[in-house]
């Protein structure tokens, strides 16, 4: 491969995934942070690691602002800068993106991102809402249009298009719960049936629980750095080689298709360019599945197939583990869980454990080149990453 | 006009009070504006106007909630859409009127007013959309 590394990642660390009654957010991220730390002894934190960038959605879900010196204060960190960064879901996979320019500028040689939401201790009516404040106001949210409503309008649109079946959205739950039951840090570990998924309880039409992803608590991080010193700190560093970050209005009837989001194939084209690689070239993705017809959305804004031809992808297996091309082994937001603001990172973790063959059961064989896909919003936001292995 | 409508999302609602669907039209490059923006997005100038849209679009996509937010829990289930209005402008909202079974993707409906408002804060009139 010719992609030059942009920064690599030397270590990265998850809380376990779920409802944590005990735990607020700087807890968890504490627990992400620890297992980095393990995880690559020859880094000494104080010494080495120089500012924080933390992806992190709402006070409102802890009634908790200023996240980003409370979580230096929490890992040991203090007094290095430290900055919360927020696009909704997307607010991680941005985070990452911030770390990469802090380490191209040469302001910084090693950083951390992450990201972390506590969530579970909130009613759904309350999440719902807290969510909604990523829709638009004036239009969306005043209308009663709920985020499952959002996906639920494109999906809609979807089927109306290219014929796609609410069976084809269940089919990516019954995969994301079967990968999720071999995932210990996941939220959910057990299997669903197609048949359970197409019965469950309907939420927005023609989305039903089992195509929405779970209210979680969670924290995620990745220890970045410059390239050329990568080796000082681990043997088996993984390479981000390319990084795509793009924005669209936020109110989703004011796209030019309810079938694709524009962002989202923006910023792949800029991750595929740097990188110099094609879609064909990736070996394992993990891709922003809020709802199922979100990851089909994927399929075809990252150029893993042509538009309207994600249910077939589904259909035919390829993103099954033992597929050609596997998605979301790590169970995706769909059964891993969804922290909002530590998703992106957490996808980037799930990334690294497959290029540096740590993903245990659900490892994907000679892995080298990964994709990682987290969209904020209805599509506002999306951040794409590719990474390498060394 | 614009003395005592600025180009603002109150203004839209306002006109909502007066039963009028508007969007902005900028003077120097003709492109609109829905929702209204206090400058072209595309000139960036702020030689603005308002216009009149017709009352009458087209449904591009629609669902139906069944888990809503609190403020909206009474109506459950109601169906929600997009609708295009001439010009290729936009808005979503509430569908009133219309039985499930006899909605489809490209059907006409029209916009219509509410004279109720918001309970909570913006405080605005509501529009909705119903068949033609």
């Amino acid at each position: 491969m010719s992609s030059k590394p942009l920064v690599s990642i030397v270590s990265a660390g998850l809380s376990k995934f779920g409802r944590h009654e005990e735990h607020v957010g700087r807890e968890l991220f504490a627990q992400a942070t620890k297992e980095a730390f393990d995880r690559c002894p020859r880094l000494d934190p104080i010494k080495d690691i120089e500012a924080l960038f933390i992806g992190h959605m709402g006070e409102s879900y802890e009634h908790q602002g200023h996240t980003g010196p409370t979580l230096a204060d929490w890992t040991g960190l203090l007094p290095k800068p430290a900055i919360r960064i927020e696009s909704a879901c997307a607010s991680s996979g941005s985070a990452l993106r911030t770390g990469i320019m802090a380490i191209l500028s040469g302001l910084h040689k090693v950083v951390i991102v992450g990201g972390v939401e506590n969530m579970t201790h909130r009613t759904t009516a309350e999440v719902t809402e807290f969510l909604a404040m990523a829709s638009d106001m004036a239009f969306e949210q005043f209308n009663g249009i709920t985020f499952p409503g959002l996906y639920a309008l494109m999906a809609t649109a979807h089927m109306n298009k290219y014929g796609t079946t609410e069976e084809q959205m269940a089919k990516v739950a019954v995969k994301n719960h079967y990968n999720g039951s071999l995932n210990p840090k996941a939220h959910l570990q057990k299997e669903i049936t197609l048949k359970k998924a197409l019965e469950s309880k309907l939420v927005a039409w023609p989305l039903k629980m089992y195509d929405c992803s779970l209210i979680t608590d969670g924290a995620s991080c990745l220890i970045l750095t410059a390239p050329e010193i990568a080796k000082n700190f681990t043997d088996t560093p993984v390479h981000v080689i390319g990084s795509g970050l793009a924005s669209d209005t936020i109110g989703l009837y004011q796209r030019e298709t309810l079938t694709s989001l524009k962002a989202a194939r923006v910023a792949s084209q800029e991750a595929y360019k740097m990188a110099n690689i094609n879609p064909k070239d990736v070996d394992v993705a993990e891709v922003h599945d809020c709802f199922t017809i979100a990851e089909l959305l994927a399929y075809e804004d990252l150029g893993f197939c042509s538009p309207g031809k994600g249910g077939n992808l589904i259909d035919e297996g390829i993103t099954e583990l033992g597929g050609n091309l596997p998605v979301n082994t790590s169970g995706g937001l769909k059964a891993k869980g969804h922290p909002v603001g530590a998703t992106g990172t957490a996808q980037a973790y799930e990334i690294y454990l497959q290029l540096t063959g740590q993903a245990q059961k659900r490892q994907v064989n000679d892995a080298e080149i990964g994709l990682s896909h987290n969209v904020g919003g209805s599509g506002a936001t999306a951040s794409v990453h590719l990474y390498r292995r060394d | 006009m614009s003395a005592e409508r600025p180009f603002t999302i109150s203004s839209f609602y306002k006109f909502v009070t007066e039963k009028k669907l508007m969007a902005v039209q900028c003077d120097d490059c003709q492109n609109l504006l829905l929702p209204p923006k206090p400058m072209c997005t595309k000139c960036f100038s702020i030689n603005l106007k308002w216009i009149e849209l017709e009352n009458t679009g087209t449904l591009l996509s629609y669902t139906v909630i069944h888990v809503a937010p609190e403020e909206f829990q009474s109506m459950v289930p109601y169906i929600v859409g997009i609708v295009e209005f001439e010009n290729g402008l936009h808005l979503p909202g509430i569908i009133r009127d219309l039985p499930v079974e006899q909605i489809k993707i490209g059907m006409k409906l029209k916009i219509d007013f509410d004279p109720s408002t918001s309970n909570v804060w913006p405080e605005w009139n509501r529009y909705f959309f119903r068949p033609v």
